[in-house]
């Protein structure tokens, strides 16, 4: 049976980040069919996945869990939320549904839960890759069988089918591992009916929350309602107003390319989609394309441990060492490296020394076209990642004392180079990790690696 | 000579995942747009010099009907790594902000 109309609602466009309490009260009483959520993403690198840490803060996750579960039990409405814990390992899974039973157990709420677990043990990859269901996306990192022995975790990245099944199992609160922001709002729209061209596309305007309105004056809601032809957008906090540029445009943000969006299961298109007023705050959208793909893949995400760092931070305003920074940055590592060599016994190849120089490259490295000083001070960040936390502490003082009283021609006598902010000098920063992997894995099974858990709460 | 601000309401990048960078310009007016894309300033090539990568890994879209412009380009050190400066990719627009547009 087709649905006539469905209404999506994005709570936020990330779970820690929040959203108005009135707006989405509001959303919901709106006869919403569903709120979904998107708790992560790699944009904040590597080191969740790797450390299988969550990004917090754990109290604002719950405040926004409860609102959203109150609300949508309320309303007798699934939730669906997506990269739980910031990276949807299974550690980052394991801390939201430990905050969902919490939050069932204060309130006295009950419903049937879904845990969707997307973390691949690193033998299965093996034996995958193997097998030859591995392919590697451009650019891509090294990823051989040792490889993907040697890292640390693996997820792979859901479509819509691990959630249609979790909710066909009469889930209502769905918990989802690494998932496709979109396929949190696809999937129950899909399953309902709307064409995978209006639902994938939906999908993609939600899943920043209200970052597709003019403007975005705080994190917030937003609500979409989906038919067979197409979706119409609107914000449902009065104060925001989306425009047809407004929502085309966020069609642009963080893809690769502003008219293909490559999902599991198939390509959306949006060459032709038309984005019109619906209103002076709503907009519709429709004339999006989904072309199936021959195979079924989903992405594979990893990271690495590649050592421990510490760092030191200094300021340098002397304008004799600014005007020969290069040379005076080249002969302190030198100095470094040999003084490392001796009192550690680390040759240089054994841990990396970056002199990270903020006034001159420091946000672009050696992409930069400037690449020169150009003001009267730069911000200096010694940067030792090492075997481990505390050879990488023990090279710091030696790299800042040395920088300290590296000389200069124009000045006879002890001098002091930098200027450091604090005491003690030395941040352990703690394990560094790296993105190791960016394939697709083909699959006979869309839900073949996810394993999913249900219970009654 | 006028810069590409100048131009635009918005010019901004960011990772399109870990491994490539997107910017997204926003010109001001369809004059603007016309008048920035007929100078050369803007093209597969200067984007190919600035970030110092190979022009056939360029991607340019003209998007006329949001007078935009969108070029994705392979990260030259992923998010993330050990030499990288800009986990987000937020700030490699820079040069690209007081790019000289001969009109």
């Amino acid at each position: 049976m087709l649905t006539q109309k469905l209404k999506a609602v994005a709570a936020t466009g990330n779970l820690s980040t929040g959203f108005r309490e009135e707006t989405l009260i509001r959303a919901v009483k709106d006869g919403a069919h569903f709120v979904g959520c998107d708790a992560g993403t790699t944009d904040s690198g590597p080191y969740y996945l790797g450390s299988g840490k969550p990004r917090g803060p754990r109290e604002g996750v719950k405040r926004n869990l409860r609102l959203i579960l109150r609300e949508a039990l309320n309303a007798g409405i699934p939730v669906i939320v997506g990269t739980a814990g910031h990276a949807g390992g299974r550690p980052h899974l394991e801390w939201t549904v430990d905050i969902v039973r919490e939050l069932a157990k204060e309130n006295d709420w009950h419903f049937k839960l879904a845990a969707i677990d997307s973390e691949v043990e690193k033998e299965v990859l093996a034996q995958a890759l193997d097998r030859g269901e591995i392919a590697p996306l451009s650019p891509t990192p090294r990823l051989q069988r040792e490889d993907i022995l040697q890292a640390k975790r693996f997820v792979a990245m859901m479509g819509i089918e691990p959630i249609q099944r979790a909710l066909q199992s009469g889930a209502q609160i769905v918990i989802a591992g690494r998932c496709s922001d979109v396929a949190i709002y696809a999937a129950l729209p899909v399953l309902q009916g709307i064409p995978k061209a209006v639902a994938f596309h939906a999908g993609k305007i939600l899943e920043c929350g209200a970052a597709s309105a003019a403007q975005r004056l705080y994190p917030d809601c937003m609500s979409a309602e989906l038919d067979q032809d197409g979706f119409t957008v609107e914000p449902p906090n009065p104060a925001l107003r989306c425009t047809p540029q407004s929502v085309a445009a966020h069609t642009l943000y963080e893809t690769g390319d502003p008219y293909l969006l490559v999902e599991s299961g198939g390509t959306l298109n949006t060459v032709e989609a038309k984005f019109e007023a619906a209103s002076d705050r709503a907009v519709r959208v429709s004339g999006s394309r989904f072309l199936p793909s021959a195979e079924y893949t989903v992405r594979i995400e990893g990271a690495a441990l590649v050592g421990y760092r510490a760092i030191v931070v200094a300021g340098i305003r002397d304008p004799l060492v600014l005007r020969q920074l290069d040379s005076f940055l080249s002969n302190l590592r030198t100095v470094i490296e040999r003084k490392v060599e001796d009192s550690l016994k680390l040759a240089a190849n054994q841990y990396t020394l970056t002199f990270r120089v903020y006034g001159r490259d420091g946000s672009m490295g050696d992409a930069e076209p400037i690449g020169k000083v150009e003001g009267h001070e730069v911000g200096l960040i010694i940067d030792v990642v090492a075997s481990s936390q505390a050879v990488a502490a023990d090279i710091i003082p030696i790299a800042s004392h040395t920088g300290l009283h590296t000389p200069i021609p124009e000045h006879d006598g002890l001098i002091s180079n930098f200027a450091y902010p604090f005491s003690p000098g030395g941040i352990d920063a703690g394990p560094v990790y790296q993105f190791c992997a960016n394939h697709v894995w083909r699959l006979n099974d869309p839900c073949m690696p996810f394993k999913m858990s249900l219970c009654d709460l | 000579m006028p810069e590409l601000w100048q131009f635009t309401k918005l010019i901004r990048s960011k990772n399109a995942g870990p491994f490539e960078l997107t910017f997204d310009i926003m010109f001001k007016d369809r004059d603007s747009f016309e008048r920035v894309l007929a100078s050369g300033a803007l093209s597969v090539e200067t984007i190919a010099e600035i970030y110092r990568t190979n022009p056939d890994q360029v991607r340019f879209f003209r998007i006329d009907k949001l007078l935009a412009v969108k070029i994705t380009i392979p990260r030259r050190v992923f998010s993330g790594d050990l030499k990288d400066t800009d986990i987000y990719g937020g700030q490699f627009h820079g040069p690209l902000v007081q790019l000289q547009v001969a009109v």
